[in-house]
């Protein structure tokens, strides 16, 4: 039976954070948590490959303890297992060192098949999915809108690009990196809610991994972040007088240099 | 008496606040407006394994406590007062007098069925001349060697018609009073067994409400639950678990009109300033939002009374009394903050003001609820 792995995130309810007008930062405080949208997307198609083909699910995340909340609502929707990186030593991480910790986590739990959501909506990088495949030296599709069949060695998803769509067959093990829209997540349920609270959390901390202290947490990371601003957005505007026959030519022609329209 | 809700009362409750929000909100104007069932919600609710939440995994249910299942007729409620009573009477009235009297036999059969949401359950003891005095049936069951043969009507049925499994009570030995009525076990589509015109309603108009005709239906001794004579008993201790359902759903609906009214009052602007700047609009939803608080404590303290095992009868019948009637005020004071607007049907606290009505008269009128409150005051 196939091994699948989901890599989640508990971030801030996006829509429900406002910004502080004096500061310009973000006030988390009262904020709630939930399951990263993309990342839930990714749990929603683990949850129908084992349906469909049989397979365990195991949730990795790494996060403070309190992502055990998040982890509980998991096997409330039926995940098999759920593991939890935590160690003070983990703090600060950008996706650098936290692509590093999760695969040293993956290696210790072993994988068939890995799903990461595209990207997480606080931090927005989209890359934490593509680096952990490339430190474990495995294939990856990013921008999964469809898994399409899962196979004895390989796996055949429909990647989805802006304008058009591409159905690639990728050897197993590998990471896919999947979109929120790709699947109506299933609710909890009342059964799986009642066992969630039978289930453990398996506990990962750095004594556990045998990873480099210079990999992982705020050491491990090459990001700094020197400054942050909120940025202006100034319409700029220009006027021709040209015919309507001139001017829908104009116009198709920026649409398609800025990508909006294909032909 | 603490009413911190658990970790897991807590995700539960997550889960029906979503799926009341995703799923049933949509749908709420509509069955109401098209007085039709809604089938589709009982199937989602099976989804989520939510037919069969205080009954145990052995029979197919969730396993989990009566506050849990409680939590889901509230927030069912909060968007849509029909489905929050499908869901109580299939639980509280239909499913509970099996896994409370039946056999091994009867559970084994039954149970796992209804909790999963294959079969839909009701309950019948109403008839056209025993209400409040629902000592006064006239419906019989007549010995025929092993079989009983049943005969009569009963009327204002939830989920008639819709139900696959029906909890129905009738006089067994006339002579003997309340000790001459027994309840039985009848399925949908036997012989003689007949559902009548659908009542046009005020309130929780998706609700299928209807009479159900007994010509004559053959019942074998399995269909008996529990003794012969102690229907009566049955059918009172179901009521009183019944009620906490509906108490819920009367919390519900408050909940849900002030939920309505809070964003309205803060966005609709009079005399240049939004209505919630004054100070009557301000002191009538303190007052809502004080006494739907105070039912709320009633209604979780039933629950709480019964999933430990104590006595919760008058329990039951105070939270029920209280819960309707803030239902009913408070929704009439919905409509009223939300003027014009809210008595037409673009907005739902119209809907809510006619499906709380209803909380006052069914599974025992008000009156019934202060019987029992001062009968145990004054025994």
């Amino acid at each position: 039976m196939k091994k699948i792995v989901v890599l989640v995130k508990q971030v801030p309810d996006s829509t429900e954070i406002r910004v502080d007008k004096v500061t310009g930062t973000l006030i988390r405080a009262g904020v709630p948590s939930i399951i990263n949208p993309d990342d839930l997307a990714g749990v929603e198609a683990a949850l129908q490959l084992k349906e469909k083909y049989g397979a365990t699910v195991d949730i990795i995340t790494m996060g403070p303890p309190q992502a055990t909340e998040m982890l509980k609502e998991l096997y409330a929707r039926g995940v098999d297992n759920c593991i939890l990186i935590t160690d003070r030593k983990f703090a600060g991480a950008d996706t650098c060192a936290t692509s590093s910790t999760l695969a040293a986590a993956l290696e210790k739990n072993g994988f068939d098949l890995i799903i990461a959501g595209r990207q997480a909506i606080d931090g927005d990088t989209a890359q934490v999915g593509p680096q952990t495949a490339e430190r474990l030296n495995i294939p990856q599709v990013t921008y999964v809108d469809e898994i399409i069949d899962l196979k004895e060695n390989s796996v055949v998803v429909k990647k989805s690009l802006e304008d058009s769509e591409e159905i690639l067959e990728a050897n197993l093990p590998c990471v896919l990196t999947t979109l929120s829209g790709m699947n109506e997540p299933r609710y909890m349920n009342c059964n799986d809610i009642v066992d969630s609270f039978n289930k453990e959390v398996k506990i990962l901390t750095f004594d556990d991994l045998g990873i480099e202290e210079s990999k992982v947490g705020l050491a491990g990371s090459p990001t700094k972040v020197h400054h942050t601003f909120t940025k202006e957005v100034s319409a700029q505007t220009e006027t021709f007088n040209v015919s309507a026959q001139e001017a829908a030519e104009m116009i198709a022609k920026t649409l398609k240099e800025k990508q909006i329209i294909t032909k | 008496m603490d009413f911190m809700l658990t970790e897991q009362q807590k995700m539960m409750k997550k889960l029906f606040s979503e799926f009341a929000e995703k799923e049933v909100k949509p749908l709420a104007a509509e069955i109401d407006e098209q007085e039709r069932f809604p089938r589709e919600n009982v199937e989602k609710m099976a989804a989520c394994k939510m037919l069969g939440i205080p009954y145990s995994r052995e029979y197919g249910g969730a396993g989990a406590d009566y506050l849990s299942y409680i939590l889901a007729v509230e927030e069912l409620s909060k968007k849509c007062a029909t489905t929050g009573v499908v869901l109580s009477a299939h639980t509280s009235l239909g499913t509970w007098p099996i896994a409370q009297f039946g056999t091994e036999a009867q559970k084994q059969k039954y149970l796992p069925d209804l909790c999963t949401g294959k079969k839909l359950a009701a309950f019948g003891l109403t008839e056209p001349n025993a209400g409040t005095d629902a000592a006064g049936q006239q419906t019989t069951a007549v010995k025929d060697g092993d079989d009983y043969i049943l005969n009569g009507t009963k009327i204002f049925i939830t989920n008639a018609g819709e139900a696959d499994v029906y909890i129905i009570f009738a006089m067994t030995d006339k002579s003997q009073g309340t000790r001459g009525i027994s309840a039985f076990i009848v399925e949908k589509g036997m012989p003689g067994f007949t559902v009548g015109q659908h009542e046009k309603k005020l309130g929780i108009r998706g609700s299928a409400t209807s009479e159900l005709i007994f010509n004559n239906v053959r019942l074998s001794k399995d269909q008996l639950l529990g003794q012969e004579g102690k229907g009566f008993k049955i059918a009172m201790m179901t009521l009183d678990g019944g009620r906490i359902g509906i108490a819920a759903q009367a919390l519900g609906i408050a909940q849900g009109a002030i939920d309505e009214t809070v964003p309205y009052v803060k966005a609709r602007k009079q005399f240049g300033r939004p209505i919630a700047k004054f100070q009557n609009t301000q002191f009538q939803l303190a007052d809502m939002q004080t006494k739907v608080d105070a039912a709320r404590w009633l209604v979780y303290d039933a629950a709480m009374k019964k999933e430990k095992g104590l006595p919760y009868s008058v329990e039951a019948a105070k939270a029920k009394l209280f819960a309707a009637e803030v239902a009913m005020e408070v929704t009439t004071k919905a409509i009223q903050l939300l003027g014009g607007y809210g008595y037409t049907r673009d907005y739902p606290v119209e809907r809510m003001f006619r499906d709380a009505k209803i909380t006052e008269i069914y599974e025992g009128t008000s009156e019934v609820q202060r019987m029992v409150i001062s009968g145990a005051m004054l025994k």
